[in-house]
């Protein structure tokens, strides 16, 4: 077991993938994800790591040398924010679709306009359908191990997929807190060498990205499908064996205080620690309250969060997000539609909160849950409202 | 858990002194946090950081709205940000000045506990730059005492090299000189 | 020749086979084809250079002909050839 360390999380989101053998890295700098671009920069500089950091002009080029890098068999890392990502997106499915495992940071931020640059969550999810594996972390521990986790997970033979880790930009990218870094002996032990399924080479020419009509489309998008579905059960094996080699267990939905609770919150990311104070609040009042934290986003853990959420009487989903004009928050929308076909199912509501970086306090959750309590007529079941919102 | 906010100037090294504090006491064997106020940085304007302190795991990750101890790094800053804004009734005022307690009182309309040092004084006699960040971690740590001023040792060699052992000595000075009005 | 299930697929459909696009008789497509005037012609190789199939070739008199199987007929060659020692003729 490690020693447990200070250190800012983007410094050491940095430092845990320097401990990967990454082959090449191409991240374009932008706010709050810099620090990792600088820091990894910098161990490459050093030589500390042996690895290719290309400098690129823009995170579209971050991403289209991260596919070809991968695609020529190196291991391959990226990381950006908001805008950044924004950018990136067209060749996001471009890069499932090649199966290609590279892995990804992102210091999530708002997206403009307008212009902001601090937390929430409307970056990644415009790229929810990209088809890559996007996992949440809530402190800099998660932060650390899924970055070193999430190269096991893209490149076994089953999953050959991007994965990206959503780091909450500020809250945890700009925190200096304890955490316990693996050795580099540990990582090596845990993390074999990259095998592609393919590589570009001379000596053996093959195409990647190659064109398709209407014959092959359909089989195609289905094949991405299946493998994204299936490589749940890879990431609970990895998850599975760093239990044994660190343990620090990872599940797809984590619970606080919820096998009896009737009102049940559920939040993604880093605000999950703050809600488990509400938690704690609430029951010193003789609330039966609890916590549903969602870690996987894509593949979606639908038998996992029916388990978590059933037996409530209530559930608010939070949401750092919003789809404009449609049925709320993007989270609210996947959870209404994942119990719409069970018999037990709590009362959903939903809390749009967190925007841009506004903070979210203790008393905030409390409140939330005492005005879903007060709500005895169920007259705001499955609507959304935006917390805090001055009318 | 014991919460500081820091006032400081962009370039006064506030954050480098929250970070320096969160990783020296998480050496020391606690829990700690060390945050900046998040957003753009900007060298001269206001601004602010924060340190959590705690014998067990911290899980709060909000603001800091009721410190237990404001620590002001730049005396100019009284008047023009509320620096005691939210500091609980039993909390500790610390300010980096050659005033009296009498003249800061008078400013702020402060009746607390009031600790006071010329940090910027310390800085230039012992490091010759009038940058008082380091300086006032030992005044802070006389105050709130959670932890030996030795643990700073190892960070502050980590991070200033050479001049380590001048910024040691100021730190030092600081813990000795700082005097408490309550 | 049957199409492959989703499940066949390779993964990221890489194409494993390379210059399997040769197979493809691309000049089944043409409806003109060139034919070149070899008294006009001064060996430039212009036409080599245009052709977007590739499928001019150089003969070993230092004359150029069409890969027929490829030539989709598009007239590039005959457009570029200064001389204007290529024709396009009716298939």
């Amino acid at each position: 077991m490690g020693k447990r360390i200070g250190m800012e999380v983007a410094i050491a989101v940095a430092e845990a993938v320097g401990l990967c053998d990454i082959d090449m890295a191409a991240v374009y700098p932008i706010t709050p994800q810099s620090h990792i671009a600088e820091h990894l920069s910098d161990l490459v500089a050093n030589g500390e790591i042996d690895a290719e950091f290309v400098t690129v002009e823009s995170e579209h080029s971050a991403m289209s040398a991260v596919i070809g890098a991968s695609g020529a068999g190196a291991r391959a890392f990226t990381a950006t924010s908001s805008q950044g990502l924004m950018l990136m997106h067209e060749l996001l499915p471009i890069a499932s679709a090649m199966r290609l495992p590279i892995c990804m940071a992102i210091a999530n931020r708002a997206v403009s306009g307008p212009l902001n640059i601090l937390n929430d969550h409307t970056d990644i999810m415009p790229q929810r359908d990209c088809g890559w594996i996007a996992l949440f972390v809530e402190n800099g521990q998660e932060a650390i191990d899924l970055s070193i986790q999430a190269f096991k997970i893209a490149e076994h033979k089953d999953v050959m997929l991007p994965v990206c880790v959503n780091i909450d930009g500020f809250q945890l990218t700009h925190m200096v807190e304890p955490f316990e870094m693996p050795s580099k002996e540990e990582v090596d032990k845990f993390l074999p060498p990259f095998v592609p399924h393919a590589t570009l080479h001379p000596a053996k020419p093959v195409t990647m990205g190659a064109f398709a009509m209407s014959d092959y489309f359909t089989e195609i998008m289905k094949a991405k499908d299946e493998a994204l579905k299936s490589s749940k059960k890879v990431i609970l094996e990895v998850w599975d064996e760093w239990a044994k080699l660190f343990g620090r267990s990872y599940k797809p939905v984590e619970t606080y205080k919820a096998d009896d609770a009737d009102v049940l919150m559920l939040t993604m990311g880093s605000m999950g620690e703050t809600a488990q104070m509400a938690i704690d609040e609430l029951r010193a009042k003789g609330v039966k309250a609890g916590l549903v934290k969602l870690r996987m986003w894509r593949p979606f853990p639908f038998e996992e969060i029916k388990a978590a959420i059933k037996n409530a009487k209530k559930l608010i989903v939070t949401d750092r997000a919003i789809t404009f004009g449609g049925p709320g928050g993007p989270v609210f929308a996947e959870i209404k539609s994942a119990m719409c076909t069970e018999t037990q199912r709590p009362l959903i509501y939903n809390y749009i909160y967190g925007l841009g970086g506004r903070d979210v306090p203790v008393g905030d959750f409390v409140g939330m849950f005492e005005k879903v309590l007060a709500d005895t007529e169920n007259k705001a079941v499955g609507t959304y409202e935006f917390w805090g919102v001055r009318e | 858990m014991i919460e500081v906010r820091w006032h400081g100037r962009g370039g006064q090294g506030a954050v480098t002194s929250v970070e320096l504090l969160a990783v020296s006491a998480i050496a020391a064997g606690k829990y700690a946090q060390g945050f900046p106020s998040f957003g753009p940085e900007r060298r001269g304007a206001p601004v602010a950081a924060f340190t959590r302190i705690d014998d067990k795991k911290i899980n709060v990750r909000s603001g800091i709205y009721k410190p237990d101890v404001v620590l002001v790094l730049d005396s100019s800053l009284i008047g023009l940000v509320n620096v005691t804004e939210g500091l609980k009734p039993d909390g500790k005022l610390i300010v980096n000045t050659h005033k009296t307690p009498e003249e800061i009182r008078k400013a702020l309309n402060y009746t607390g506990t009031l600790a006071i040092v010329d940090g910027t004084g310390i800085a230039r006699k012992e490091m010759g730059v009038p940058i008082a960040n380091t300086t006032m971690i030992g005044a802070l740590l006389k105050v709130i005492g959670v932890m030996e001023l030795d643990a700073m040792k190892d960070a502050i060699e980590h991070r200033f090299g050479r001049i380590a052992q001048k910024n040691l000595n100021a730190m030092k000075r600081a813990y000795d000189e700082i005097k408490i009005y309550n | 020749m049957s199409l492959k299930t989703w499940k066949e697929l390779p993964i990221g459909c890489v194409v494993s086979d390379p210059g399997s696009a040769s197979e493809y008789h691309t000049g089944s497509w043409r409806s003109q084809r060139p034919t070149w005037d070899n008294a006009k012609c001064i060996k430039c190789g212009i036409c080599y250079i245009y052709c977007p199939e590739g499928c001019v070739q150089q003969t070993e008199d230092g004359f150029f002909q069409a890969d027929l199987d490829y030539c989709k007929g598009c007239g590039i060659c005959a457009h570029e050839c200064w001389p204007r020692a290529i024709k396009m003729e009716e298939e």
